[in-house]
């Protein structure tokens, strides 16, 4: 297998973006990421975009040559990949696979998702449609209540309160305020989260991740490749995927996703390293128990006490382990199938030192992690500084 | 666009219906925080229209008052237009009901308008060309509704009755309408199909690109078009779907609270659509007095906005001796009453089920 490594990205804003269509989000991403790494259309061999429910959202399927046909590339191969909300984390490992197996030297992968053309009903009943139709959302299980069964368990298990919950929204927002594309790029007070409209007990409107239109994008090549191009390069250091039931109940433990831990435990063995050396992380946090959770599934923290170091400052930017530096899901936005590319391009700003006034400090490894459904799927990469 | 010749407003009046349901009240029904809802939408009640009351009564009662204070007779009526989204007949005018009930026929033209909730702007401005070209001396603008708004919706919250009625003419003016203009486009926010008994939005995206791209935009215009800024108004009365909306648009463009507060009923009687703007220009005008400068957006969905220069003449004083009722008179009547009773009055259940 040959190394690989990452020498462009792009993304758009993130957010309402009434104006414009899914092919015209994923052409800026892909379009942006192409001039970063200083190539052109026709020198990419291979393009995968990562998309949860275009079919859904916008009627639309096919949509990789759809993108690339808009994109001026329409003879170079392409495939959509889905996996629910990790279809973009799980399209750049597709992406990577390719380029590591020896073959295809240029790949483009993208994420692209169009929210906003349904109401925002039927954009709730989508994402609850990545549960189990069968056993749960048929019995009226929201993709909503199923997490809040999920903290409604921590909190009674760990002690995990309604204030550690909130804070992750509050960092995360603070993150965000530093982001030019976020969704939310403003700061938030806790009592306003803890103060907002139910959603489903315990997690409040401002616990949860908003519905966006939003794509990003990034380019790789053979690592030994990599410093032929324009681009600083960034080098995919590991990468692992889990898998767990797909349904909540039944699985032993509510809130531990065994798919994360059995994702990272992989990561981190293919990148020979452990949770300890990673220098900042990009975690799933489409609602505020979820990045609780993961930061323990990850190995950041013990299980059960994520919420406790999130209100200690223990995740915050200027910590050990600054998690969601980009505003995460939550402030920055959830563009769903596009999300695990989103992080992707925040771990290679931060590992090029190019992440602006939320920059951490010189990071050598980066984790992003992006959870499909109610973590059914996981995946995990380890992204590494160049040097 | 600026009238050729002089021309203003002679007369007006409203008219809300007396009852009222509280937020609290709809929420309690669909398992919703409903005072939460309304604290968000800044809406305290909204009125209700009894069984017996619609667009055609809504009309003519403000139309009645509006020429009583005009001191005009029926037969120097010359048109009326009735701007709603909610005339009792999809085919068959409102305006000729009307104008049979005010005994203005048959030698008058009139016709119904439909632009979501600013077609009672749009009657302004047909009435405004009609009389400063020379071809009318007298019609009258109209902007009612009873809208609707479906069980469970969102829209529940805000839906209400309501309407205003202007005199348009030359000659002794309570106020000048000095210029006017709009910004229409096709933007799909907000509609009901034919047939449909309930209409469907847009959610957030009546907001942004729809309300406040429009009202923004045509107000600018005003300003652009009449080389005057918000220092040169004293008032001014935006379209007000909720509590929010306006007071948002009012501060982007540059007005402050005390300038729009007048004319903001919405927090007690909720979003009377084409009645909102009309009504609200009226309680301004209640309180304006000689000299005042009014500026006048409205905002229908679908979408446009009709903005209007307007200034108060020292006629406004005489207003008090017609005996009318003043908008915070009328809607200072309010009778509260429950879901239950508010599902019979807008035909939610009936007797009998039919």
């Amino acid at each position: 297998m040959r190394d690989v490594a990452i020498i462009g990205v792009g993304e758009t804003r993130l957010g309402e973006l009434w104006d414009k269509s899914l092919r015209e989000l994923g052409i800026e991403a892909g379009l942006k990421a192409l001039k970063d790494a200083g190539l052109k259309g026709d020198e990419v061999e291979k393009l995968y975009v990562g998309n949860m429910s275009a079919g859904k959202l916008i009627d639309q399927e096919h949509i990789a040559p759809l993108i690339a046909d808009y994109a001026g590339i329409s003879e170079v191969p392409s495939t959509r990949v889905e996996s629910g909300s990790a279809s973009g984390g799980i399209a750049l490992a597709e992406g990577f696979k390719a380029v590591a197996s020896g073959m295809e030297d240029i790949v483009v992968v993208g994420g692209a998702e169009k929210m906003t053309d349904v109401g925002e009903q039927e954009a709730k009943d989508i994402l609850s449609s990545t549960a189990d139709q069968e056993w749960e959302t048929v019995f009226g299980a929201t993709f909503v209540s199923l997490y809040a069964m999920m903290a409604r368990y921590h909190m009674e298990k760990y002690g995990t309160t309604k204030d550690q919950l909130a804070q992750v929204a509050v960092k995360n927002h603070s993150n965000a305020a530093k982001n030019p594309n976020a969704q939310f790029p403003r700061e938030i007070k806790k009592e306003f989260v803890k103060n907002a409209p139910m959603v489903a007990d315990p997690l409040g409107m401002f616990d949860c991740a908003p519905i966006s239109d939003g794509a990003a994008s990034v380019v790789l090549c053979p690592a030994e490749r990599a410093e032929s191009f324009h681009g600083k390069p960034v080098k995919i250091a590991g990468i692992g995927q889990g898998g767990d039931y797909m349904s909540v109940h039944e699985r032993k433990h509510i809130c531990t996703m065994k798919a994360t831990e059995r994702a990272a435990k992989k990561a981190y063995s293919r990148a020979g390293i452990g949770p300890r050396d990673i220098d900042f992380a990009e975690v799933h946090d489409n609602y505020t128990i979820t990045e609780i959770m993961s930061i323990e599934d990850l190995g950041f923290f013990k299980k059960g006490e994520g919420g406790k170091a999130t209100e200690e400052g223990k995740t915050d930017i200027n910590s050990h382990i600054p998690i969601n530096t980009s505003g995460g899901l939550k402030a920055k936005g959830r563009p769903v199938g596009a999300v695990g590319l989103n992080q992707a391009v925040e771990a290679v700003l931060q590992l090029r030192e190019d992440a602006g006034e939320r920059q951490v400090n010189e990071p050598r490894y980066g984790l992003i992690h992006n959870i499909g459904g109610t973590g059914a799927s996981s995946i995990v990469h380890i992204l590494k500084r160049w040097s | 666009m600026k009238p050729k010749e002089e021309v203003g407003i002679k007369g007006y009046a409203g008219y809300v219906p007396k009852y009222r349901i509280k937020p609290k009240d709809i929420g309690e029904v669909w398992g919703e925080d409903g005072e939460v809802m309304g604290r968000g939408l800044k809406i305290e009640s909204k009125s209700v229209p009894a069984p017996d009351e619609d667009v055609v009564t809504i009309s003519t009662q403000a139309a009645k008052w509006a020429m009583q204070r005009a001191d005009i007779d029926s037969d120097e009526i010359d048109a009326i237009y009735v701007g709603s989204e909610s005339h009792p007949y999809a085919v068959k005018p409102t305006a000729t009901i009307v104008a049979a009930s005010l005994a203005a026929t048959p030698h008058l033209t009139a016709a119904d308008y439909e632009f979501a909730c600013k077609a009672g702007t749009a009657a302004f401005q047909t009435c405004m060309g009609l009389v400063s070209s020379g071809m009318i001396t007298n019609g009258i603008a109209i902007g009612a509704d009873t809208s609707q708004g479906a069980p469970g919706d969102a829209l529940e919250y805000s839906t209400a009755a309501g309407g205003a009625a202007y005199i348009i003419g030359a000659g002794d003016l309570l106020a000048k309408l000095k210029h006017t203009c709009s910004y229409t486009t096709d933007t799909p926010d907000f509609w009901r199909r034919e047939g449909k008994k309930y209409p469907e939005h847009g959610g957030r995206f009546t907001g942004k690109p729809a309300y406040f791209k429009h009202v923004t935009n045509c107000t600018n215009k005003l300003f652009e078009e009449t080389g005057k800024g918000p220092e040169d108004f004293d008032y001014a009365v935006f379209h007000q779907p909720n509590g929010k909306f306006p007071r948002k648009a009012a501060k982007k463009i540059g007005f402050s609270q005390e300038q729009i507060e007048p004319g903001l009923l919405v927090t007690r009687i909720g979003n009377t659509y084409s009645g909102a703007v009309p009504l609200g220009l009226a309680a301004t005008l209640d309180q304006a007095d000689p000299g005042d400068n009014i500026l006048v957006t409205g905002y229908g969905s679908g979408a446009g906005s009709d903005s209007f220069d307007i200034e108060v003449t020292k006629n406004i004083k005489k207003i008090k001796d017609h005996k009318v009722p003043t908008i915070k008179e009328i809607i200072s009547e309010e009778e509260f009453i429950s879901y239950s009773i508010y599902a019979k009055f807008r035909e939610k259940i009936s007797a009998g089920g039919e």
